[in-house]
């Protein structure tokens, strides 16, 4: 077992993992923050994806061990004082969501994109998602919700 | 109307919990000493199982248990139940949890671990010792048919499982005989792997008295907890079966699995709940498929392009086994042959085979997708060959009035199929489509461009239980939904379907709102635990709201009648002179003497003063089962870029005209909607579970099984034409029109876009090397 310290949703947490334990587990398992989804084997699907300091990472390529001193945010931590973030909000608003399975992904994968600046347009909305997959929406929705949530003009 | 009405786009109640990560997926769970089991599977198409030494296992660390097939086969009562035996004659072998002599296909599962943790399960799973003896085996559904092709099942002396036919009276022959036109086409769609995006999922928990309780990531909580008494031999009355949130299903999660079977039989056994969650590559093996279907579809036509018969012969591969409606999934296609169209001469004819592959069962469209493709491809192929135009072909073949009673037997209640064509062509543009490619033709761009149509229908709404017991099907097609006012006011609803991203909270709520004129947020829908939901027939084939919807319909009606007599009895009038409108009655005539329903219930409740013999409450249910299947319908058209240089193929647009009846949420609807072509585009152009001829599968990950993301994909244009059902509502299902009709336009517009260099045909899905084959094959 390894000591790692954590920063999760502007919580500290030590913990004693496995060193061949994966983020998404000490997350899930550990921490209790079942809200990180795992949906693949091969990092394809990004029902994984979590804020490592502010970038966005799917949480089953990165051991628990490596995010040691690390600054995670995971869907849990998005909406403040229980206000919806404005990507969540949207999300609610586009019907950009059906099962909710690749929805906390999606979310921090789209909030991270608008973070960077990178939303600037429909085709870049969708280039910039294609590492997070949906089976349900056909990503019509998802595209209008961060659109909107990014100021891009239909 | 109000902001909640029927037909208003409310924002979904579901979205809540899940856009904060709040589900409660079956992963999400856990109970106080839960252990995990792993299961080994074979890593070969077919083997006999010669030994299982599971002693290493056993003594690896945390481990609690270990079973072989032969342990276990005492704890069955019957096997995995396939409830269509589609003919008299079916071959039906049997089919165990784990195997114990052979092994019939790669992921057919031959021991189990229980360990203490995920990780130490998997880990003993790889330290148990299976010595196989290979054995001849088949992946290929038109090889296995061949003769001495490998037996998936020796004692049965052939891979045929079934021959059903479906043929109008008389005629198709001569007709085929007598036609100026014969067009005949033969078609291959590939396996499909369903890839939900949440994998399998259970806990099971057995009691001291044998009462179980099973959470699974199922569409079927009720069939499930049916057919579990089959398979462990605990009564149902002692089951309970709980479909926590399940993410995304499509026909996968409609099935009774081995694992779920093995984690209820081990959750008794060991005296602890036992956990079971499948990683994605254990599902693309153990999790059934999709399609793999080979058809030959006949034409006959007249000169002016009147199509006078169809004839379809398609060998559908089964697997290895017969899932829980693997044999009956073509049926689901058998009677949309002619689709939309008039045609009066009409035979199809399955054969279904066993091969040494992962079952195959229903996947969004089940049969009709199958159908569909090689009905509007052939459609295509006929304009050609008579010089006409594609829509103009359509057009003049569509049916025009309703109801139609076709060739096939069955009826069509209601449609529009003309005004779906013509509102489609509103929205193309096509007069600029084929300027643009004429223009791109001439220039010889090495980007050349093609428009495809799919004008289609199909039968949805499953089923109406004597239909369903005309061909074979095990159980009935009718559903069931419970509407109980709690004494203040507050409505719990209670529905027999069981949702995995269909909204239902939010529709249910939206019709009772509506019908009652309660506020929607005082409406509660409960579903998917069979415990709080007796009885119910799940959720498939676009039938929880043609079905469940209905159902949900009557018993506002019932709760209505109630309600109106109580009013009545306390008021002094008599029902006649009361009217009911946004949730109260009044006296007609005097406007000023009123009760509301929430009045109603707390008065229904106090049970003071009620009509004599009257029972307290104000709860009803009301199971319905429909007289007739729901017909949607439309025209949807693709447009397709295509590089001849490298084959490779971009969906410049997707146009979507459907009619699904009466809407109760647009935006919702529209969601399916765009759902439902993506994996039809998805068919068309990037998915294929590819196995080679002894049965072995090369696409086993999500890195060599292509599910589009959104950089693959366009936005869509959409709209509607409404024609009302022959229902109380109006309303059609919706849940897998967008699949059925999505493939067959992509791929004649890709062939468009290449016809006048000579393709006549790509190949599904029309990868980029299969493109420029084609081109290069007329071109030598």
């Amino acid at each position: 077992m390894r000591r790692v310290a954590l920063t999760v949703n502007a919580v500290q947490h030590d913990l004693e993992v496995e060193p061949r334990e994966l983020l998404v587990y000490v997350l899930r398992e550990r921490l209790g923050l079942t809200g990180t989804n795992v949906g693949c084997d091969t990092s394809s699907c990004g029902s994984c994806t979590v804020l490592v300091n502010g970038e966005s990472v799917k949480s089953c390529t990165m051991l628990g061990v490596q995010a040691d001193g690390m600054d995670i945010t995971t869907i849990e931590g998005l909406a403040s004082n229980g206000e919806l973030h404005p990507v969540q909000q949207a999300f609610h608003e586009h019907h950009a969501l059906q099962c909710g399975f690749c929805t906390p992904g999606m979310v921090l994968a789209a909030a991270s994109l608008i973070e960077h600046g990178e939303a600037t347009s429909r085709a870049a909305i969708r280039e910039g998602l294609e590492g997070n997959l949906c089976r349900c929406t056909g990503y019509h929705n998802i595209v209008e919700a961060v659109a909107e949530a990014a100021g891009v003009s239909s | 109307m109000s902001a909640t009405a029927i037909g208003t786009s409310v924002k979904r109640k579901e979205d809540a919990s899940l856009v904060r990560g709040r589900g409660t997926y079956v992963e999400n769970l856990t109970l106080p000493g839960t252990v995990f089991m792993a299961v080994v599977r074979s890593p070969y198409p077919h083997a006999r199982i010669e030994s299982v030494d599971l002693s290493a296992a056993r003594a690896a660390e945390g481990v609690i248990a270990a079973f072989s097939g032969a342990d276990l086969a005492g704890d069955w009562a019957g096997g995995l139940p396939c409830a269509w035996p589609v003919t008299e004659d079916i071959k039906m072998p049997p089919h165990y949890p784990l195997a114990v002599d052979e092994a019939r296909y790669q992921g057919d599962g031959v021991a189990v671990v229980v360990a203490e943790s995920r990780a130490l399960a998997k880990d003993a799973a790889e330290l148990v010792e299976v010595e196989y003896e290979q054995l001849p085996s088949v992946g290929d559904v038109v090889k296995a048919l061949e003769d001495g092709a490998p037996l998936v099942h020796s004692d049965l002396e052939t891979n045929e499982c079934y021959v059903w036919k479906l043929e109008s009276e008389g005629g198709v022959e001569e007709a085929i005989a007598a036609a100026d036109v014969v067009v005949t086409r033969s078609y291959r769609q590939p396996r499909l792997i369903p890839n939900a995006i949440e994998p399998r999922g259970l806990l099971a928990q057995v009691g001291p008295t044998g009462e179980a309780t099973l959470w699974s990531a199922t569409q079927i909580p009720h069939i499930l907890r049916f057919a579990l008494q089959l398979v462990v031999g605990i009564p149902e009355s002692k089951i309970r079966v709980i479909a926590p949130d399940v993410g995304g299903g499509f026909g996968s999660k409609l099935d009774v699995y081995a694992e779920e079977a093995l984690a209820v039989a081990l959750a008794k056994r060991l005296g602890r709940p036992v956990k079971w969650i499948e990683e994605r590559s254990e599902n693309y093996l153990a999790t059934i498929h999709g399609r793999d279907v080979v058809h030959e579809l006949t034409f006959a036509a007249t000169t002016d392009g009147k199509i006078t018969a169809v004839k379809s012969e398609a060998t559908c591969a089964m697997g290895a086994y017969l899932q829980l409606v693997t044999p009956g999934i073509p049926l689901l296609g058998a009677w949309v042959y002619s689709g939309p169209y008039e045609i009066p001469h009409y035979s199809v004819t399955f054969t279904g085979v066993f091969t040494n592959t992962t079952p195959t069962d229903a996947y969004r469209g089940a049969g009709r997708p199958e159908a569909t493709y090689v009905l509007e491809r052939t459609m295509d192929a006929l304009a050609r060959e008579l010089g006409m135009d594609p829509v103009e072909l359509r057009r003049r073949n569509l049916v025009k009035e309703f109801p139609h009673t076709m060739a096939s037997g069955l009826t069509i209640d209601s449609g529009d199929y003309e005004a779906s064509l013509d509102k489609l062509l509103e929205h193309l543009d096509l007069d600029a489509i084929r300027a643009d490619q004429a223009k791109r033709r001439e220039s010889g761009d090495p980007k050349q461009l093609g428009v495809g149509f799919s004008t289609y229908n199909e039968m949805c709404g499953l089923a109406p239980s004597r239909i369903l017991g005309a061909i074979r099907y095990a159980v009935g097609g009718w559903d069931s939904a419970t509407i109980r006012f709690q004494p203040l006011g507050s409505v719990q609803v209670v529905v027999g379907t069981s949702p995995h991203g269909q909204s239902h909270e939010t529709t249910f709520s939206q019709i009772v709102a509506d019908r009652l004129g309660v506020d929607l947020d005082d409406v509660e829908v409960l579903h998917g635990d069979t415990a709080v939901s007796q009885l119910g027939m799940d959720t498939y084939g676009s039938r929880s709201l043609s079905v469940g919807g209905l159902a949900l319909f009557h018993a506002s009606e019932k709760v209505i009648a109630k309600a109106r007599a109580i009013v009545a009895h306390q008021l002094e009038v008599s029902e006649d002179d009361l009217e009911f409108a946004s949730g109260t009655f009044s006296v007609k005539g005097s406007p000023d003497r009123t009760m509301d329903i929430k009045a109603v219930a707390f008065q229904a409740h106090a049970a003071h003063n009620l009509p004599d013999g009257m029972e307290p409450g104000l709860e009803e249910t009301a199971t319905y089962d429909p007289a007739n299947f729901s017909w949607p319908g439309g025209a949807h058209a693709a447009v397709m870029e295509v590089d001849c240089e490298t084959g490779d193929t971009r969906l410049v647009r997707y146009v979507a005209v459907d009619d699904v009846g009466a809407v109760v949420n647009p935006q919702i609807v529209d969601g399916q909607v765009h759902g439902g072509i993506t994996q039809g585009i998805a068919a068309a152009l990037y998915e294929e579970g590819v196995y080679d001829d002894e049965g072995n599968l090369l696409t086993t990950t999500m890195a060599t099984y292509l599910v589009p993301s959104a950089a693959e994909l366009p936005s869509y244009e959409t709209d509607r034409v409404e024609t009302a059902a022959d229902n109380p509502l109006g309303i059609k299902g919706v849940g897998e029109t967008g699949t059925i009709a999505s493939a067959p336009a992509v791929i004649n517009a890709v062939v468009d876009a290449l016809s006048h260099l000579g393709v006549t045909d790509i190949g599904l899905p029309a990868t980029p090397e299969r493109v420029w084959r084609a081109i290069e094959e007329v071109r030598t």
